[in-house]
């Protein structure tokens, strides 16, 4: 399993997702910084959360014009796998990598808390294929902008197309917020048209260990590799 | 003047700023005639406007501490685990495996007061660079935050702000905000009180110091541009605020935690190689602190060519250079020739590199600007000579001890409980903390909403057998204590300071203070001063907690009036097992007692408690006494208690007595309790003022602790001779039962606990 976390400026949790992916591989994911567009052929590449370039301008817009990018779409183009991870998922999305956009949340503030992750009916995927349908995962958010939002034809079309890979889940979740962000359809999660991609805003490398307050993050992250490695 | 200057080429404003100050320049500086006369005479000439800029910003109470200087030398600061005690940009104590946790805390009251925001952004930004600098990567942040009454016009405003600006600093920057405190009163409203702290981490051996070694030494400016920001901010924190402060708002630093990102990977690269001698960041008072100290501490000299500092803006003057309070800047002394090597990092995280200058043995700071000699001065008077003021004080207490008898009471204990958790002081401040990111860098065990104190893993000291040792962080003071008795006041600061790392299973190790006040010249807030200070130290001796870094924040007053003396003290303890630290919240079938509390305990301590606000609708009396050997008791068999993992859940008793404690414990899991009394309360009803003085009393020295084998505990406590009182089991009722005389619905208490901050906020 040969993995890589992507690095801009201002992205603040390569550094978790390198632990949770040390913990889970035994090796340690190699470094890929922004300016680089020549790295090794790598089963995963993982775009990880922060504030590149200080999100100063729409959250991931300048980070998406990093020269990392096209060698992304490379690798995605050879069928590699990517997971994006909140500010991750902005950048694929700003990079038109995944459709839709996500903008402020509907309250308007950051908001860090955990949330119940829903697994859906969707296509295969090397991410999620191994999970139930409506197996729930408890997976901490901390976002400013994690709203989903797309038209109504792309939500049609995504639903179709089984695109739609995890949602915020009103089971278990007394809390009338369950939905953290005011998404469309709840959504927290959505695949690439081939379903190798995945960007969500939930953080699976901070619910790694129990301490953490539960592992579902690292339930997760193992099946992904598992998966990958077949 | 013009056609002159034009063939000088020197700008117009650079010609004023080098010509010869007056008396009238100096005090609108913020001096006083002493001061400006001192410095005629001690450097034998009238300062030019840049020269008094220099010394007026280094005079400053926020640069000098001259009215605290001669109380703060009595603070305890020494202990086998401090490292680096006060005087650096942080305070360093050894924890074990050779490394070092590298901690301060700081104010930025008035910024925040005027530009919530940006004050409050910087204000975390700022203190994290202290942390930094010295070498250690930041791993915490915590906050002290002081408002007016929830119904005052300002206070949303400020609540949102500050909120939002600390967030937006600490999120951005990907540190985690793990804890701190929020509370109301109405001494804040016309000046809150922002203070942020921030824990690194570091190898012991490899902490990075500011004196400036080496004459010739290349001095190097890295970071963001300087610009006209924050000019004489350390001038505006050192006076009092009038209804024209909102004019001081271009004095408020802008904060840029991107910058602050790039800055501090950078420097820590840097500090990865052998470059760097010594480093200071540009806080306060900017680069005149820092090329000054620097350059003192090193019994040594500093020239800088300010042409060469990298500016933001076009003709900055000398004057405006040297004043500036630009964020995210630093000063560094490298190792000749290790220039090219170390411009390529800051190159790759695209910051400002600017060599400006070099070490000297001359004892003077000397700048030139435009080809001219804008300021030269001996570095003596502007580090030795700062005044030092014995200001006269009265330590003015309150001794009348309230009885229960004394009230009058129309309130049954569940309507108590009610208006307790109504209290925007007491409720749950999780609308706050959702705001910042706790858990990026995946070592948050707990926040301060979950224990008492903050608990973060130490990455990379996992074992096999393990998950490593943790750091625990309070932050803590009770200024309705401190202004009826400043000296218990300040002990009891400490006291529950080290009753909370301890409640999270921690040993307390060290202090960062942080002493806000009114106006020094005031006797009484002198009182206030220098009694808090008396009890810290007697506190923090006895608990073997030395303070090893602080700040001083004074002229905390609006329009001649004084906020209530805020002491805070920011707390933090080592625990070698992390997975063995405690949470506040009770699981079912747990036993609970309360440690330090005697069987024969029937009245509880009235004067100034949250309980008292309730009744009488004010605070009055003496403050609760602080016994610090039950302090030290208390807090020494808890944790031989947590060592040999008899307990599932501790909570020091504080604000609200007893019974809210309770209720916090059992909130997480729904859980009820059938609480046992003392056999003389067990026929009260309600009303009765001795039921409710055992119940919400705020008597010191005590914690509530969960267990599960109660039996090994008894024996344990008995052995070593503890007051305990075991309060029963908890069961899956969600009921708090006092006998027959009340039934609480803790889901009730919970919904108003969860709701106050919330519905304040308009959410």
């Amino acid at each position: 399993m040969r993995s890589g976390v992507v690095i801009f400026p201002g992205s603040n949790c390569d550094r978790d997702m390198i632990v949770a992916l040390r913990q889970i591989t035994g090796k340690t994911p190699i470094k890929i910084w922004h300016k680089e567009n020549d790295f090794p052929n790598l089963d995963l590449i993982v775009v990880p959360g922060g504030f590149t370039f200080g999100d100063y301008l729409r959250c991931g817009a300048l980070a998406a014009r990093s020269p990392v990018i096209s060698s992304i779409k490379n690798h995605i183009s050879r069928g590699g796998t990517v997971l994006g991870v909140c500010n991750g998922f902005q950048i694929l999305i700003e990079a038109k990598i995944l459709p839709g956009s996500l903008i402020r949340n509907k309250k308007l503030l950051f908001t860090c808390r955990e949330t119940t992750l829903e697994v859906q009916n969707c296509m295969k995927n090397p991410f999620l294929s191994g999970f139930k349908i409506g197996e729930c995962l408890k997976i901490p958010v901390a976002h400013n902008e994690g709203n989903y939002f797309a038209p109504k034809e792309l939500l049609k079309q995504l639903k179709e197309e089984g695109r739609i890979a995890l949602k915020y889940s009103k089971q278990n979740n007394s809390e009338k917020n369950y939905n953290p962000n005011g998404s469309s359809d709840d959504i927290a999660g959505i695949l690439s048209t081939n379903g190798r991609v995945l960007g969500m805003m939930p953080h699976p490398e901070r619910a790694i260990n129990y301490l953490h307050g539960g592992t579902d993050g690292l339930k997760l992250l193992t099946n992904c590799v598992k998966q990958i490695i077949g | 003047m013009e056609p002159q200057l034009k063939l000088l080429k020197i700008n117009k404003n650079e010609y004023l700023a080098q010509q010869k100050s007056k008396l009238e320049d100096a005090l609108d500086m913020g001096l006083t005639k002493n001061e400006y006369d001192l410095i005629c005479k001690k450097i034998d000439k009238t300062p030019n406007m840049t020269e008094l800029g220099v010394f007026s910003a280094m005079f400053s109470e926020h640069c000098s501490y001259k009215s605290s200087k001669k109380w703060l030398k009595t603070l305890p600061t020494e202990a086998s685990h401090v490292i680096q005690g006060p005087g650096e940009n942080a305070g360093v104590i050894d924890i074990g495996q050779n490394l070092a946790a590298v901690f301060k805390i700081e104010s930025h009251n008035h910024p925040s007061f005027i530009e919530p925001y940006q004050g409050s952004a910087t204000g975390v930004g700022g203190i994290l660079r202290d942390v930094f600098t010295m070498g250690a990567r930041p791993i915490a942040l915590m906050n002290a935050l002081r408002f007016g009454p929830p119904d005052q016009p300002l206070t949303k405003h400020l609540v949102s702000g500050v909120v939002k600006g600390i967030g937006g600093y600490g999120n951005c920057i990907g540190i985690p905000t793990v804890g701190g405190e929020t509370n109301f009163d109405k001494s804040y409203d016309g000046n809150i009180l922002v203070n942020a702290m921030a824990v690194g981490l570091a190898k012991k051996d490899r902490i990075f110091y500011s004196a400036a070694t080496g004459a010739g030494n290349p001095v190097i400016y890295v970071g963001a541009k300087t610009g006209r920001d924050g000019i004489h901010g350390a001038t505006m924190a050192s006076t009092e605020f009038t209804e024209n402060s909102a004019e001081k708002r271009p004095t408020v630093q802008v904060g840029d935690p991107f910058t602050g990102k790039l800055l501090l990977e950078a420097c820590l690269e840097l500090m990865n190689t052998d470059a760097v001698l010594s480093i200071q960041d540009m806080g306060a008072a900017g680069l005149t602190s820092s090329s000054v100290e620097m350059a003192s501490k090193g019994s040594l000299g500093m020239n800088l060519n300010l042409d060469l500092v990298p500016t933001r803006e076009d003709k900055m003057t000398s004057y405006e250079i040297m004043l500036s309070e630009s964020q995210e800047r630093m000063l560094m002394i490298l190792k000749p020739g290790s220039e090219e090597k170390a411009k390529s990092i800051f190159d790759k995280w695209d910051l400002d590199f600017a060599i400006i200058g070099e070490v000297t043995n001359t004892g003077r700071l000397i700048l030139t600007k435009d080809g001219f000699e804008a300021c030269n001065l001996p570095l003596e008077p502007l580090v030795e000579d700062a005044p030092e003021y014995n200001k006269p004080y009265e330590i003015k207490t309150d001794k009348k001890v309230l009885k229960p008898s004394d009230l009058k009471i129309n309130l049954t204990i569940i309507d108590i409980l009610k208006t307790i958790f109504k209290n925007p002081n007491i409720s749950s401040k999780k609308w706050i903390w959702e705001q910042y990111d706790s858990s990026v860098m995946g070592d948050t065990i707990f926040t301060n909403g979950e224990s008492d104190a903050s608990i973060v893993k130490i990455h990379g000291t996992e074992k096999k057998e393990s998950y490593g040792k943790g750091l625990a962080i309070t932050t803590d003071c009770t200024p309705r204590y401190v202004k009826s008795d400043p000296i218990i006041g300040g002990m009891q600061a400490v006291c529950e300071a080290a009753r909370n790392i301890a409640s999270s299973g921690a040993k307390p190790l060290a202090i960062t203070n942080n002493l806000n006040f009114g106006n020094p010249d005031k006797k009484n807030v002198m009182g206030e001063i220098v009694g808090s200070i008396k009890g810290i130290s007697e506190a923090a001796s006895f608990l073997g907690t030395p303070i090893v870094s602080g700040n001083v924040s004074l002229y905390n007053e609006t329009n001649g009036k004084s906020i209530l003396p805020t002491p805070v003290i920011g707390m933090v303890g080592a625990i070698d097992e992390v997975e063995n630290s405690l949470a506040i919240s009770a699981k079912l079938d747990n036993v609970l007692l309360v440690l330090g509390q005697s069987v024969n305990f029937e009245t509880g301590w009235i004067g100034c408690s949250i309980y008292q606000e309730v009744i009488n609708k004010k605070y009055d009396g003496a403050p609760p006494p602080i016994n610090l050997e039950n302090e030290k008791k208390v807090i020494e068999i808890l944790l031989k208690l947590n060592e040999k993992k008899l307990l599932t859940a501790a909570h020091d008793i504080s604000d609200g007595g007893l019974l809210t404690t309770v209720c916090e414990m059992l909130f997480k899991y729904n859980l009820g309790l059938n609480i046992n009394l003392p056999s003389n309360l067990i026929n009260c009803n309600s009303y009765d003022p001795l039921l409710q003085s055992w119940c919400f009393g705020e008597d010191q020295a005590r914690i509530i602790i969960a267990t599960k084998d109660i039996k090994k505990v008894k024996l344990i406590l008995k052995e070593n001779n503890v007051d305990f009182f075991v309060l029963g089991q908890t069961n899956s009722s969600s009921n708090l039962n006092l006998k027959d005389i009340a039934t609480i619905s803790i889901n009730e208490i919970k919904k108003i606990n969860e709701k106050t901050i919330p519905s304040m906020m308009g959410d």
